[in-house]
């Protein structure tokens, strides 16, 4: 009875499983790409949006590269464009010598208070920007304060502030990418070397500082990513007079919607996607 | 053995403390810079809105003495500044849940591709969490805008011209279009993990697909869902851009309140707005770790 009801069944079922299973599967890659279309298409419209005629820039009307030659001529943006380098590029050097030093320093020592080293380490990476921001702006002035009471100087915050306060969270970041490329460290190299007859400094410029320098500068780019895009620090610890590149944007978009926005934000988009590309390139060739 | 070993260890003795001085030395000079930077830079500045928060606002907003609580008991009496709380909490509540659905799939899909495709993909997820925020932000501005891209389609098939923007729906689409790529690549790492024979294992012995998926394949991935609800809420909560930009002054989140006491309002009030950064702090640290703890719980 059992055998003679069963063959038809188990016939049926598999196909009707299988075919079940394809129109999960295709649902599941339709929706998968959907979420792709959601993640590029806004970045592909806004830069679509940069050669528009249409000085509203709501519609494609024609095509023009008038937005990105009016972009050379306002002297605002440019001197953000340069304040937004010059922050980058002294932040990242910096960063990048204290984020290495320090990252030897956790990978190879054991010491009393490492942990609560790595806590300060990775707090700046999960504390809430703002909280890192306002904390920066009240300190600032707090420290200004006390330095005018004392000495009579009196300062104000700027390049100098941002400078610093970039540093401050690029070192992290840092940290976190050359202790990577310190974790699958060989370091019976390094042995082999002073073995050699190699003293300490010999050993870390001739073997240890070429295995960890694509760890190195993927950290800096990574580090100078950041940098140029940051927004919330940069517009809390600047001063009056000193305009960096997001926080100029920042205003534009406020006041109103035009093509000359969207050229230069697709400027902006371009080189972080190029640093990072670079950043991982360099990290991959390993 | 102990009389014979004792003139031995004298000289070994020196040289091992002589190691020690060298190796403490070394350790100081490579921790030294980074620390410092760290503890003036970072530790300091909230050591200082820790004493602001106690303080009392003075004419221009700035802190003066004597010191007070009274700030903490507006933050937890005025209306204002509850309802802010409660709302901010609940829009990363539902920006979390949003990304968990959207980044679930989707970090499935990349690890169920074929191996030439997964890097690609998944450099395609990493590509958006790299590149500017403000800048993305704002092409949503482009897209929700009054005469923008959306409207001109909804008109297109017949629909009046709606306000998309200023208003929640373009809040939570800026914010889960902004913290998707932090869900994605935690999930990511996690379901890469997973063993899949397991489910046929479930199926072989009865299992339905959905019973199969809720009994083991997510507790065995709830690290990556738990680290990656983390980096979306924490972020989404102390927004202030997507917020600023999508919502107009209509839609606040606590970051957008924060920016105002301590810059905008007339006049500001920084020990408030000190006290208010501490609380949220202070909430968003104790959800991080009961939310690890239950969910590392189920993992056992």
């Amino acid at each position: 009875m059992i055998e003679t009801a069963s063959p038809p069944r188990s016939a049926a079922a598999p196909l009707i499983t299988q075919r079940r299973r394809t129109i999960a599967a295709n649902l599941h890659a339709i929706f998968s790409i959907a979420a792709y279309v959601f993640l590029y298409a806004p970045i592909l419209i806004l830069v679509l949006f940069s050669f528009t005629t249409d000085a509203f820039g709501a519609r494609l009307t024609g095509f023009t590269f008038s937005w990105y030659a009016q972009l050379i001529e306002d002297k605002r943006l440019m001197s953000a464009t340069i304040n937004t380098l010059q922050v980058g590029l002294v932040s990242t050097i910096v960063s990048t010598a204290i984020g290495t030093t320090m990252a030897l320093a956790m990978e190879r020592f054991r010491f009393r208070g490492r942990t609560g080293v790595d806590a300060l380490l990775y707090l700046p990476v999960v504390i809430p920007e703002i909280v890192m921001a306002l904390s920066l702006l009240a300190f600032f002035a707090f420290g200004f304060q006390i330095l005018e009471g004392l000495f009579n100087i009196s300062l104000r915050n700027g390049l100098v502030t941002v400078i610093i306060s970039h540093i401050a969270f690029s070192i992290s970041f840092v940290v976190i990418v050359v202790r990577a490329s310190l974790k699958g460290f060989d370091r019976r190299l390094e042995e082999a070397a002073q073995d050699l007859g190699a003293n300490e400094w010999q050993t870390f410029w001739r073997i240890t500082f070429p295995i960890i320098l694509p760890g190195i500068i993927g950290g800096a780019l990574l580090a100078f990513t950041i940098s140029l895009d940051d927004f919330v620090i940069s517009f809390f610890t600047t001063g009056p007079g000193v305009n960096l590149l997001p926080v100029e944007v920042y205003s534009q978009v406020k006041r109103s919607i035009t093509p000359k926005i969207n050229a230069i934000s697709t400027l902006m988009l371009l080189a972080s996607m190029t640093l990072v590309m670079l950043s991982q390139a360099v990290q991959r060739k390993r | 053995m102990a009389i014979q070993s004792a003139p031995h260890n004298e000289p070994t003795r020196q040289l091992e403390q002589r190691i020690q001085r060298t190796q403490r030395a070394q350790l100081g000079g490579l921790l030294g810079p980074g620390l410092f930077w760290l503890i003036a830079f970072f530790a300091l500045p909230l050591v200082v809105i820790v004493v602001y928060s106690f303080m009392t606002p003075g004419s221009t907003g700035r802190p003066e003495l004597p010191f007070t609580l009274s700030n903490y008991g507006r933050l937890f009496t005025e209306e204002l500044f509850v309802n802010a709380y409660i709302r901010s909490l609940w829009m990363g509540f539902v920006t979390t849940v949003l990304c968990l659905l959207i980044g679930y799939p989707l970090a499935l899909f990349v690890v169920q591709a074929p191996p030439r495709w997964q890097t690609v993909l998944l450099f395609l997820v990493l590509i958006p969490f790299w590149t500017n925020f403000l800048v993305r932000t704002y092409a949503w501005m482009i897209i929700l805008q009054n005469n923008g891209l959306l409207n001109g389609l909804i008109q297109w098939l017949g629909f009046p011209r709606q306000t998309l923007l200023n208003t929640d729906g373009a809040v939570l689409t800026g914010l889960v279009y902004g913290q998707l790529p932090f869900m994605v690549l935690p999930l990511y790492a996690s379901i890469e993990r997973f063993d899949f024979t397991l489910m046929e294992a479930a199926s072989d012995l009865g299992a339905s697909k959905r019973q199969a998926f809720l009994r083991i394949m997510l507790p065995l991935t709830m690290p990556g869902v738990a680290a990656g609800s983390v980096l979306v809420f924490i972020p989404t909560v102390g927004q202030f851009v997507v917020s600023d930009l999508l919502g107009g002054a209509k839609v606040d989140l606590l970051g957008n309140l924060l920016q105002r006491l301590f810059q905008r309002s007339n006049p500001p009030n920084w020990p408030l707005g000190s006290a208010m950064a501490l609380i949220f702090m202070l909430v968003l640290t104790i959800g991080v770790i009961v939310y690890f703890r239950n969910t590392t719980e189920q993992d056992r």
